[in-house]
């Protein structure tokens, strides 16, 4: 491993507030100059982790190393890290100037030198001539620049975002959005975007790794999650999915073959499968790779279409399938599929997929 | 009048009620600047005429200088030292978690509410067991009994009142205790310890039962002032001598308040 693929190495980290775990033991390493997410509902322990990594909580147990150096004892004002606040956490008695060349003091720099790097942050964040404003009387996606340029200013070897889009509106946000990414790839500096919204990891992250109740699920790229989510839970947090259950039927050479009741049998490369003969294994389907047909066809299981929903680009069609306690969601995108959607409600319809359009699924 | 909410609008007989209130608080009160004013030695109605010779009168007492150079002495140090206690005790109170947190600011609080002569009592008792003379410093101790609650009570909604990530953000960006206290949790509060020191020092200025206990040789001013009642005589410029300190207590309690509130309505948007 070269030492960038583990610029951040979290090691066995856990943290308990009491009796209560926060965070059980996460090992995970983030690598140098990427764009990583941690994904999770609300009280997962997204926060938790980031400060930990920003050295505002100790971790009961484990180690935190940032390039290399062991960051357990080094309190924050040492760390190579810098936070862009939940709150942004703008200084109210300073001006905007003043806010963004905070942490300067340290580095004893001549005034025009200072000057300089504070122009050429308010540049970055696009607050030029906003410098001598007071920063109390700031809009919230003014006050989050501010709190980037702060951060980026001291050029840190990473920089931790708590929800920093959170506080605002969808369209500032997803200008935002772009906005950070193109400010993350200028600077080249590895980022910790904390975010509980699915669509936002998958457009901003090179890598996301997926938490719930204090764990990581899964650490993977966004297609990756999105096209081999490992379990039920990953598969069920991002995007729509559906589950169905299979059974081992036979397994010859590479092939195994598993009957799904209502839905036929799939042949599936048995290279996924540790188990057995006769052995249950959870499966899953996003919606838009099932067909959907208004004819039989070789192959393809009959039902009923029992609700449709438009959202735009794409259609939702909720289909029973006889034998099948769950509706079937199928979706179709809406370009020339008129036919489709003029489809009533009760009426008889085909699902057809291809077998290696199935996820098989960890067994929890 | 649509926009003003049903708890806003205007009451006659709140009003009414406010302005008898204050009239009744006031009018004796009003009395003393008048009677300060006035040409005669005895106070009662009719008027006798106008004069500022009581005033002049105060000019030329030594004694008085003296009291009066106690009691600022005695007020700044209570001031000072009750406002910095009264900032470390605001900030353990808001950014710790401490066991039993609100049974210990509910006895913080408590010499708001408890008869001072109590506290009066006894520290004398405590002061002579242990042998310690009684001084201006005894009364300074005294006095910081009595304005320590209140500096807290001014201080307490100045912390409250602001964000814990401000301060992380400061040691985030590389400065460690000290200099974040100095650039951003002094300058956020400092509304607060103004209010603080010019709250304390009006108290401690005007605190009669803790220094009638506490007093060694040299009084305090409102020592003096009660000292001086017994002489009939003195009595007008007594008068006098109250109308400026009244007139003066005024405008610090005001200028507290004021102070005080400054930059909290701000932070509400
Ligand atoms: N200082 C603390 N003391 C006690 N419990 C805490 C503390 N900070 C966080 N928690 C708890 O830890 C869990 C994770 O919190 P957090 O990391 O803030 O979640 P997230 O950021 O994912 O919403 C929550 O249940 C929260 O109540
Ligand atoms: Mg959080």
């Amino acid at each position: 491993m070269t030492p960038s693929e583990s610029y951040i190495s979290i090691r066995n980290v856990g943290k308990k507030f009491g009796d209560f775990e926060a965070i059980e033991s996460i090992s995970m390493d983030i690598r140098e100059g990427e764009f990583f997410s941690l994904l999770g509902a609300s009280g997962c322990g997204k926060t938790t982790l980031l400060r930990m990594l920003a050295g505002f909580e100790t971790p009961t147990r484990g180690d935190i190393l940032i390039d290399g150096q062991q960051m357990n004892d080094v309190p924050p004002f040492e760390r190579p890290v810098n936070m862009v606040f939940q709150s942004y956490a703008i200084f109210p008695h300073m001006n905007v100037r003043d806010n963004i060349g905070y942490g300067l003091r340290r580095l004893k720099l001549p005034r025009a030198k200072r000057n300089d790097m504070i122009d050429e942050m308010l540049e970055l964040v696009q607050l030029q001539g906003y410098g001598d404003r007071r920063s109390d009387a700031l809009s919230g996606g003014q006050r989050q620049r501010i709190a980037l340029a702060r951060a980026l200013i001291l050029k840190p070897k990473v920089l931790l975002l708590d929800e920093p889009l959170g506080a605002l509106d969808k369209r500032l946000r997803e200008q935002m959005q772009v906005e950070l990414r193109r400010l993350q790839r200028s600077v080249g500096i590895t980022f910790v975007f904390v975010t509980h919204d699915q669509e936002e990891a998958l457009t901003l992250s090179d890598r996301i790794a997926v938490m719930s109740g204090g764990k990581v699920l899964q650490v993977d790229t966004p297609d990756g999650l999105y096209e081999r989510p490992r379990t039920r839970e990953v598969a069920g947090f991002i995007g729509s999915m559906n589950f169905i259950e299979g059974k081992v039927l036979s397994r010859v050479n590479g092939h195994a073959t598993l009957g799904l009741s209502a839905f036929g049998e799939i042949q599936v490369d048995a290279k996924q499968i540790g188990f057995v003969e006769g052995e249950a294994v959870p499966l899953a389907i996003r919606p838009e790779k099932i067909e959907l047909l208004k004819e039989p066809s070789e192959g393809a299981v009959p039902g009923s279409l029992e609700l449709k929903s438009y959202h735009g680009e794409r259609s939702y069609f909720q289909v029973r399938v006889d034998g099948c306690d769950d509706l079937v969601s199928v979706s179709t995108q809406n370009a020339g599929r008129a036919k489709l959607r003029a489809l009533e409600e009760g009426a008889a319809v085909w699902l057809k997929w291809r077998d290696d359009a199935f996820i098989v699924l960890d067994k929890n | 009048m649509s926009d003003v909410s049903y708890i806003r609008r205007p009451n006659r007989v709140l009003t009414v009620y406010a302005y008898i209130f204050l009239i009744v608080l006031y009018l004796p009160v009003l009395s003393i600047p008048l009677f300060a004013f006035n040409d005669s030695i005895y106070v009662r109605f009719p008027l006798q005429g106008f004069t500022t010779q009581w005033f002049v009168q105060l000019w030329e007492r030594e004694s008085l200088w003296d009291a009066l150079g106690n009691s600022l002495r005695v007020g700044f140090f209570v001031a000072a030292l009750s406002t910095a206690l009264g900032v470390l005790a605001a900030r353990a109170i808001t950014r710790t978690r401490l066991p039993g947190q609100s049974a210990i600011v509910a006895f913080v609080m408590l010499p708001i509410v408890m008869p001072g002569i109590i506290f009066g009592v006894a520290l004398l008792v405590l002061l002579s067991r242990i042998g310690i003379p009684l001084s201006l410093y005894t009364v300074t101790l005294g006095h910081m009994i009595v304005c320590l609650p209140f500096a807290i009570a001014t201080l307490l909604p100045r912390f409250e009142g602001f964000d814990k990530s401000m301060e992380e953000a400061s040691a985030d960006l590389g400065e460690n205790g000290w200099f974040t206290f100095w650039r951003v949790t002094f300058p956020i509060v400092l509304p607060g310890i103004v209010a603080s020191l010019l709250l304390t020092f009006t108290i401690s200025f005007d605190e009669v039962i803790m220094a009638f206990f506490l007093t060694g040789t040299e009084p305090t001013l409102p020592m003096y002032i009660w000292s001086q009642l017994r002489f009939p005589r003195e009595f007008p410029s007594v008068l006098a001598l109250s109308t400026i300190i009244l007139f003066v207590s005024f405008i610090m309690v005001f200028a507290a308040l004021y102070i005080g509130r400054m930059g909290l309505q701000k932070n509400d948007r």
